[in-house]
């Protein structure tokens, strides 16, 4: 029953396809080893140019991801009213995620004197996430030449984060934003 | 004709191999080595607690930990709540114990590296954690006073080794404390100073020999962690550590378009801190606000960091210190949980509002706005296939 079946479908089979794959294979066999390669060869590069085609469609319709300019991440910067030279930086050196770190403010003139006694406020949040600092930072000591110690600062998460400093001296006040990227 | 074929085979056989291979891009691959458990770090000594790594603290704790002595009616403990063949939790949208509390239990795995406790963040350390249901009159209802007796009467030579002699309580009532009922307050208020230091002192160290016991509770290797180090050291990934399509793209989506790491970070899959992400209240329970309410509670806690009971220096105190207290950004804000393991353990969210991954991956996508303060959530386009897909990947964080 098997035996016949594969037998019938055979036979079909010669009749649909049977006459040219007779004859092309009465052509490879008087073609010369040469020419077959050649076939081989060009069979290959339409492939790989098919290939490249498709990529290439690929490539050219995806959207583009647009690479917003990041965020002014400078640690040393002229306060917004222009009256300090403020610098803000990790207290030693590295900023880790999800760690309670001390970092440093450092606030001049802008003839370089240290500028002593000054109170100052810590805010800021993320941007692009609409909330706060998961922690309340402040300045809990005055470490002299201008700078300050800022305890609790904590980023739990990477991305855009800000910190605005309200910076009130004797030669007034001022604020300064500094934006810090995990 | 045979070279042809095999040449077309090749070819068939490198587009393959070239859809199977995870392809990630170097910041892909960053995100996800600081996801496994590899890059956890070792366990922090705990300062707050000087009991936290001795052994016999931690034994103790491991006894009062499953002892349903530990409760005002003797048939609660904390692992009635939080079940050691469970992940330490009960599978409940609201946990029960002597009552129905209005809170899902929290697993376990790795809370000792938590820096607040509770969906809230009500505590500040796991030994000020511990000691809080077992006053709670919905869990453990028992008072402080009743405890430390307890504790003198049935393991007393077991505390005393460890903890150094227990005071005299011949004078002590039988029940006070200064959270229980008005006749366990007024038995609380009647005692002199040093009755209550010398009760809140052993009722301190309950606390810390529980915690020295869950300190050694820490999260295992999952398919995710072996897919992960594979791919960070460039091996072939073999058995249970290669990920299907869909679970690489539930992890590509995870870490990129679906948002989900940026809470769900690090080893834990968590940033530790609280988060408005618009999950709807329960009908029937009382009101809950989350973590604008429990920052007076741990400022009012004796047993902060702060307190008097703490071991250490205050230097171990910032996360209390430097606290926010009054943003509104703590309005309805719960702790970020960690993933790992939560794909076998619904229902989900801090009152079991969600009862599968599919209505929490569903919940973000939609992004429904807050019934109180602003949620963190934006709306997010989602197919069906991206929602399996996420849901997939959590799955090989939890086998």
């Amino acid at each position: 029953m098997l035996g016949k079946q594969s037998f019938f479908r055979q036979s079909v089979f010669l009749q649909a396809g049977g006459m040219r794959s007779v004859r092309q294979s009465v052509v490879c066999r008087r073609g010369t080893g040469l020419a077959s390669i050649w076939r081989y060869l060009l069979a290959g590069l339409g492939l790989a140019a098919l290939l490249v085609g498709i990529l290439a469609v690929v490539y050219l319709t995806a959207p583009r991801s647009v690479q917003p300019a990041g965020p002014d991440v400078s640690r040393t910067k002229n306060t917004a009213a222009g009256l300090f030279v403020a610098s803000f930086a990790p207290e030693r050196g590295v900023v880790r995620q999800g760690e309670l770190q001390s970092w440093l403010l450092t606030l001049k003139t802008k003839a370089g004197a240290p500028v002593e006694g000054a109170a100052i406020a810590v805010s800021g949040g993320m941007p692009l996430h609409s909330h706060g600092l998961p922690t309340s930072p402040q300045a809990t000591d005055y470490l002299g030449d201008g700078r300050y110690r800022i305890e609790g600062v904590k980023f739990t998460m990477s991305g855009w984060w800000q910190l605005h400093f309200a910076i009130s001296a004797a030669a007034g006040s001022d604020t300064v934003l500094f934006n810090v990227v995990l | 004709m045979r070279r042809l074929s095999c040449f077309l085979a090749l070819v068939v056989a490198v587009i393959l191999a070239g859809c199977g291979k995870p392809d990630f891009s170097d910041a892909e691959k960053k995100t996800i080595a600081s996801l496994a458990l590899s890059s956890l770090p070792a366990l922090k000594p705990d300062t707050t607690n000087r009991f936290a790594d001795v052994p016999a603290a931690a034994a103790l704790g491991s006894t009062l930990f499953f002892d349903q002595g530990m409760s005002g009616n003797g048939t609660v403990s904390c692992s009635t709540c939080h079940k050691i063949d469970r992940q330490f939790q009960d599978d409940l949208p609201q946990a029960v114990g002597v009552g129905r509390t209005n809170r899902r239990t929290m697993p376990l795995a790795g809370v000792a590296r938590d820096p607040w406790f509770f969906w809230d963040g009500r505590r500040d350390s796991l030994w000020a954690q511990a000691l809080t249901p077992l006053e709670n009159p919905l869990e453990q209802a028992g008072n402080r006073a009743a405890y430390a007796l307890y504790i003198k009467a049935r393991f007393g030579e077991r505390y005393e080794r460890i903890f150094g002699p227990l005071p005299d309580f011949s004078a002590t009532p039988l029940n006070a404390s200064p959270l229980g009922s008005d006749a366990e307050k007024a038995a609380w208020n009647a005692m002199s100073g040093a009755q209550r230091d010398a009760i809140n002192g052993v009722f301190a160290n309950i606390g810390k020999a529980i915690a020295a016991f869950e300190r050694s509770i820490e999260p295992v290797p999952t398919r995710f962690d072996r897919f992960a180090l594979d791919l960070a050291t460039g091996a072939e990934p073999e058995g249970d550590a290669v990920f299907s399509k869909q679970e690489i793209l539930g992890l590509k989506l995870f870490i990129g378009k679906a948002n989900c790491v940026t809470c769900h970070d690090g080893p834990r899959f968590t940033d530790n801190s609280f988060h408005n992400t618009g999950v709807p209240p329960v009908a029937g329970l009382p009101p809950d606000r989350g973590r604008i309410d429990a920052v007076r509670q741990v400022e009012a806690d004796p047993f902060n960091c702060l307190g008097a009971f703490r071991d250490g220096d205050a230097g171990a105190c910032g996360e209390l210190r430097f606290m926010v207290k009054d943003a509104s950004q703590l309005i309805r804000a719960y702790k970020t949980p960690s993933l790992r393991g939560a794909a076998t353990r619904p229902p989900y969210m801090h009152a079991g509002q969600f009862s599968s991954l599919d209505e929490v991956v569903a919940h973000y996508a939609k992004a429904a706005p807050s019934v109180e303060g602003v949620s963190e959530v934006h709306p997010l386009q989602l197919s069906d296939r991206e929602r399996a897909a996420l849901v997939a990947f959590l799955k090989t964080l939890a086998e």
